[in-house]
């Protein structure tokens, strides 16, 4: 009975697992990722290059995939099983209705007020 | 074994060995590492509901403080002006670096090296510390112009950190709005990076006293690991919604 599950395990868990050479790899990335957000609001934005309004998007993007870096690589859970992904990502749902939601009502006050 | 029961009772007997027959384990992680990450899910929930108060409070208000007029100091050094986003820009390399000490120290828990997992687990402790005194740094320096909860800085103060032409008024209000959010919204995350160091400072001593040595396995590392990077993940976010939009 042991044999079969330490075999999944070894199969789905260890085999895929965080070598010194792939942190440093993922290290670089934030923060080349990090250097990039630096240029656009320290060069881009200043000198007229890219407006805010452009520049805010794509702070965002750029945030939002750093966030998968971290999760997926350094917490691993690029990983593990398939229904604990979806255990932990499904329910971030509900964090984008709640910014659905309130980005109407702000859109509603601000309208009140101008 | 199995070879050893009857034909009879094997139909009935035999491990079932299919995802939804009950045969594997769904998750297939240890109770104490699943239960962190559904902690870490909660707490993702208490910072998305701070941060999305604050982008629609900031939406919602016609003026704003700017970024890069507010945070343009370097604190504990001479330079006030003309420096924006020098100083975060530390504190969130820093950050970065403790992450990766961490798994390293995770990676070396792996290979059940004591040594090395103390090293990086000193070296995570260490970052976290220095995080911690540049926040010190940053809210020291914005106390000392004014800045607390419900507390803003004087008129003549307060007209550096808008565009020009911005009534008193509206400077007022949003800049009491901004204070609020900032010290509560970093304050909170800075108490996650604080508890963070405690907990990997007691693991630490519990690597030394050989706790997991004798367990046979590294993964409470990997536990506080999931917590250590939660915070590094909740610091990108807090970057880019105070100092860079």
């Amino acid at each position: 009975m042991s044999s079969e599950p330490t075999e999944v395990h070894a199969e789905g868990g260890e085999h895929d697992t965080m070598t010194r050479k792939k942190i440093w790899n993922v290290f670089f990335v934030l923060l080349g990722i990090t250097t990039v957000e630096f240029i656009i609001a320290l060069y881009l934005v200043p000198h007229g290059i890219l407006e805010g309004k452009i520049a805010n998007p794509v702070y965002i993007v750029l945030t939002l995939l750093k966030a998968f870096y971290i999760v997926a690589y350094f917490m691993h859970l690029k990983f593990e099983r398939v229904a604990l992904v979806y255990a932990i990502l499904v329910p971030i749902l509900f964090i984008i209705g709640l910014i659905l939601v309130l980005t109407n009502e702000s859109h509603y006050w601000i309208g009140l007020r101008g | 074994m199995s070879a050893a029961v009857s034909p009879a009772v094997s139909q009935i007997d035999e491990v079932k060995t299919t995802p939804w027959s009950g045969g594997r384990s769904p998750f297939n992680v240890e109770y104490g590492k699943m239960m962190m990450w559904f902690f870490l899910l909660s707490d993702a929930f208490t910072f998305s509901s701070l941060l999305i108060s604050y982008g629609s409070l900031r939406f919602s208000a016609p003026t704003w403080p700017s970024p890069s007029l507010v945070f343009q100091s370097v604190p504990g050094t001479s330079i006030e002006h003309g420096a924006p986003l020098v100083f975060v820009g530390l504190m969130t390399f820093i950050l970065i670096m403790s992450s990766v000490t961490m798994v390293l120290a995770v990676e070396a828990g792996h290979r059940n090296s004591k040594k090395e997992v103390v090293w990086w687990m000193i070296g995570t402790i260490i970052g976290g510390l220095m995080f911690l005194s540049c926040q010190a740094l940053e809210w020291n320096h914005l106390h000392s112009e004014g800045f607390w909860w419900s507390a803003i800085p004087n008129k003549e103060t307060l007209q550096e950190f808008f565009k020009s032409g911005v009534p008193l008024g509206q400077q007022q209000m949003s800049s009491h709005q901004f204070a609020n959010l900032f010290f509560t919204i970093t304050g909170f995350h800075g108490f996650h990076v604080f508890s963070g160091v405690i907990i990997n400072i007691i693991i630490t001593i519990n690597v030394l006293f050989g706790t997991y040595k004798k367990r046979g396995s590294y993964l409470m590392i990997e536990k506080v690991g999931l917590y250590w990077h939660f915070v590094d993940l909740v610091w990108v976010f807090v970057f880019t919604f105070f100092y860079l939009i």
